[in-house]
């Protein structure tokens, strides 16, 4: 058994092993890129597109209605009041829509905020067309102040027919403080 | 690969003691010293358990503060995981391998040693975290984010570097098994001509190396989410909390299969032996166990039904999860097969085996329940995950250990178990714990919700019961200790063979066995006439 022939096959089947460990802990670390082209890839946990689209050539008024609905939430230690102007109406699919949220900074400082947002039923997020919105740039409010933040959209006509109410939801984070900014910018823009 | 051992200069009293079982090489100690490890953390995790349902004897807040009872569920949790159950197994390999494959120790012995000793640090750092200020984790083991991450107590960096340390004794055991099974088989001996229990342990090492490293990368995720400004988990710096969930579910559930499979092999080896027939099936067990390993990297999402998955993620995960219970089947069926017709007799690991058979079939099938997805939303996170988990792990994982040692002890001690007291052991075992899981199917069912310390009038009833069945095993466990203790200090001497009929090479070295067995390769296949041929 003390063969050096042996021994060998042993070293090298370990290392070999020991290899395929780490190699395991590096794919930990890839399921996260992963995780995220999946989503966007689907459409899958109600991610919108990060990107800006343009306006539609022409608005179809033929398209049928469905209802959109507005949520708002605020992260946790944000020190904002951020609420939808409306909370629901019909649109008609295809054509342009626009509504607004209205935030204050109830903090005695300057707050930034950045929005995320989420579609529901998830999978009807890649239907949801934004020309303008609030949730492409941070927000920047001094303290007390208050804004009224448009969202410019359209509701494409290939919506599956048995989706009756599509939900519009954000969530206000406090972004971090600013050494870590320009970070933040670089990984909201590629994952809202 | 002779024995390292030798070379240690003798010395007296404690320094002696010390620096045998600080220095051994010898696979039968460090299997030893993982075995009564495993053995000690079984009882710091059961007092814990013991709290818990002190605590859920009663509804209101009896004894247990809300915070304390978290901590109580998230250690128990952790400690019974990774230094109970686990530890268990890799002991059992580490005495048995070699022995059943006619190798004089593993490949690697002093990386053996090194992957033992790795664990008394984690988990003393685990359990110091109790008397920190704010207290041990308390976000269940599951540490899922946010709970580990923005609220987690400052004890959760202790956690992490425990679960660093206990991942990396696992890994190097396992890379250490995987190579002794693959270069130290006795000459003659084909894959598939191996102890059903070397083929269970080989394929849970590839679990561990495969999923192990997974784990240890989301503690990193959350050790640097927690002070180095990442924001894998947190959705204000752009990350996802639910991501954190497919990241430790990806590695949690080939985890439970580490969990059991050594069991399915412990139970393969026993059952034949008292059934005295050969086992049935044993290709089709090999394939089974393999296949088990291969689904249980597809199934993670079956844990995350209620996060709001997409209906085509939900129906994948839940076929795919149901298909695990085809060749789970197929292990069950051969185990009954083997036993069909058999002169079967019913000695303490007999007693166990079929215990282990009959109970993990419960289990697995409350498993296909919660496999459902219209059932699951229903069933997540109350006791019914509470008992289907417990009857799976107790009367699987831990019986399957108890059924090893009960099988094996007297071929490590040289002595009989003295079958009254075994037999006490495993009838008052097997009364208690159903009396304490087999109510929270109800409860569960009925809606009560796991993890929370209060709960309402209507499930008293079935606490009363799970809190006094619980009382019982645990005073049951006091018994197996003594038990292995007097079957360690004297009894019945055993014979070479042990039992009966026992097959294998463990049975061709005398019992005690030696310290040093098989260095020259035994002959393969067994020579009956000249058994003694291997032994040192």
């Amino acid at each position: 058994m003390t063969d050096l022939n042996n021994n060998s096959k042993v070293y090298r089947g370990a290392i070999m092993l020991g290899a395929l460990a780490v190699g395991m802990f590096g794919f930990a670390y890839a399921l996260v890129p992963l995780y995220e082209v999946f989503c966007e890839l689907t459409g899958l946990n109600g991610k919108t597109s990060g990107q800006r689209v343009e306006m539609l050539a022409t608005e179809s008024n033929t398209g049928r209605e469905v209802t959109i609905q507005f949520l708002a939430r605020v992260g946790n230690g944000m020190p904002w009041e951020f609420r939808p102007a409306t909370h629901q109406y019909k649109v008609k699919l295809g054509q342009t829509s626009i509504t607004n949220y209205y935030a204050r900074n109830r903090a005695a400082y300057a707050v930034t905020g950045q929005a995320v947002p989420s579609v529901s039923p998830g999978h009807t997020a890649e239907f949801v067309n934004k020309v303008e919105c609030f949730c492409f740039n941070q927000q920047a409010l001094e303290a007390g102040e208050e804004i009224h933040m448009p969202v410019k959209f359209y509701i494409s006509e290939e919506l599956p027919d048995d989706v009756h109410t599509v939900t519009l939801s954000y969530t206000m984070f406090k972004a971090p403080s600013h050494e870590n900014t320009s970070h933040m910018a670089m990984l909201s823009s590629n994952r809202i | 690969m002779v024995a390292h051992a030798e070379h240690i200069p003798h010395r007296s009293g404690l320094a002696a003691f010390l620096s045998r079982w600080l220095l051994t090489t010898n696979h039968k100690e460090i299997g030893s010293l993982y075995l009564w490890f495993a053995f000690s953390m079984f009882f710091v995790g059961g007092a814990l358990a013991m709290g818990i349902r002190l605590e859920l004897f009663m509804p209101g807040i009896q004894l247990i503060e809300p915070a304390f009872y978290n901590q109580l569920v998230t250690m128990h949790g952790l400690i019974m995981v990774f230094g109970a159950v686990m530890p268990a197994f890799v002991g059992l390999a580490n005495w048995q391998i070699p022995l059943m494959i006619g190798a004089p120790d593993m490949a690697l012995p002093r990386l053996n040693n090194f992957s033992f000793w790795i664990l008394p640090f984690a988990f003393g750092m685990l359990l110091s975290s109790f008397f920190m200020e704010g207290g041990a984790p308390n976000f269940g083991w599951t540490f899922y984010a946010p709970l580990s991450t923005t609220y987690g107590p400052d004890s959760t960096d202790f956690f992490i570097f425990g679960v660093h340390l206990m991942g990396i004794s696992s890994v190097l055991g396992a890379i250490n098994i995987m190579v002794t099974i693959f270069n130290l088989r006795t000459p003659g001996m084909k894959l598939m001509e191996m102890p059903l229990f070397v083929w269970t342990w080989l394929i849970t090492a590839f679990l561990l190396i495969t999923a192990i490293p997974v784990l240890a990368g989301a503690v990193t995720m959350v050790l640097t989410d927690r002070h180095f400004g990442t924001s894998f988990f947190s959705a204000d710096g752009g990350g996802d909390p639910v991501m954190f969930q497919h990241i430790f579910w990806f590695f949690g559930h080939p985890e439970v299969y580490i969990m059991i499979l050594p069991g399915f092999g412990i139970a393969s080896q026993i059952i034949p032996t008292f059934a005295r027939k050969k086992l049935f099936g044993y290709n089709s067990m090999v394939y089974a166990t393999a296949s088990i390993a291969i689904l249980s990297y597809v199934v993670w999402g079956h844990h995350m039904f209620t996060t709001g998955m997409p209906l085509a993620g939900e129906l994948f995960f839940m076929f795919c999860t149901m298909l695990i219970a085809v060749p789970t089947g197929v292990k069950v069926f051969n185990w009954v097969a083997t036993m069909w017709r058999g002169s079967m007799t019913f000695e303490t690991p007999m007693l166990f085996a079929i215990a282990f058979v009959i109970l993990f079939t419960i289990g697995g099938f409350s498993g296909l329940m919660l496999a459902m997805v219209p059932a699951d939303f229903q069933y997540h996170d109350t006791y019914f995950v509470v008992a289907h988990f417990h009857y799976v792990l107790y009367p699987g994982a831990i019986f399957g250990t108890m059924a090893a040692v009960y099988y094996w002890l007297p071929k490590w001690s040289g002595h009989m178990v003295d079958e009254w007291w075994g037999k006490l052991h495993f009838w008052t075992a097997i009364v208690f714990v159903n009396l304490t899981f087999f109510p929270m199917h109800f409860s569960g069912l009925a809606g009560m919700p796991r993890r929370i310390v209060d709960y309402s009038h209507q499930f008293q009833d079935f606490n009363l019961v799970s809190s006094f069945g619980a009382m019982g095993l645990g005073l049951t466990q006091v018994l197996f200790l003594f038990i292995v203790i007097k079957t360690i200090r004297g009894g019945e001497p055993a014979t070479d063979k042990v039992w009966e009929s026992a097959e294998g090479l463990e049975w061709t070295v005398p019992s005690p066995a030696p310290l040093h067995t098989f260095e020259t390769p035994p002959p393969w296949p067994i020579n009956e006439t000249e058994t003694h041929e291997g032994a040192a």
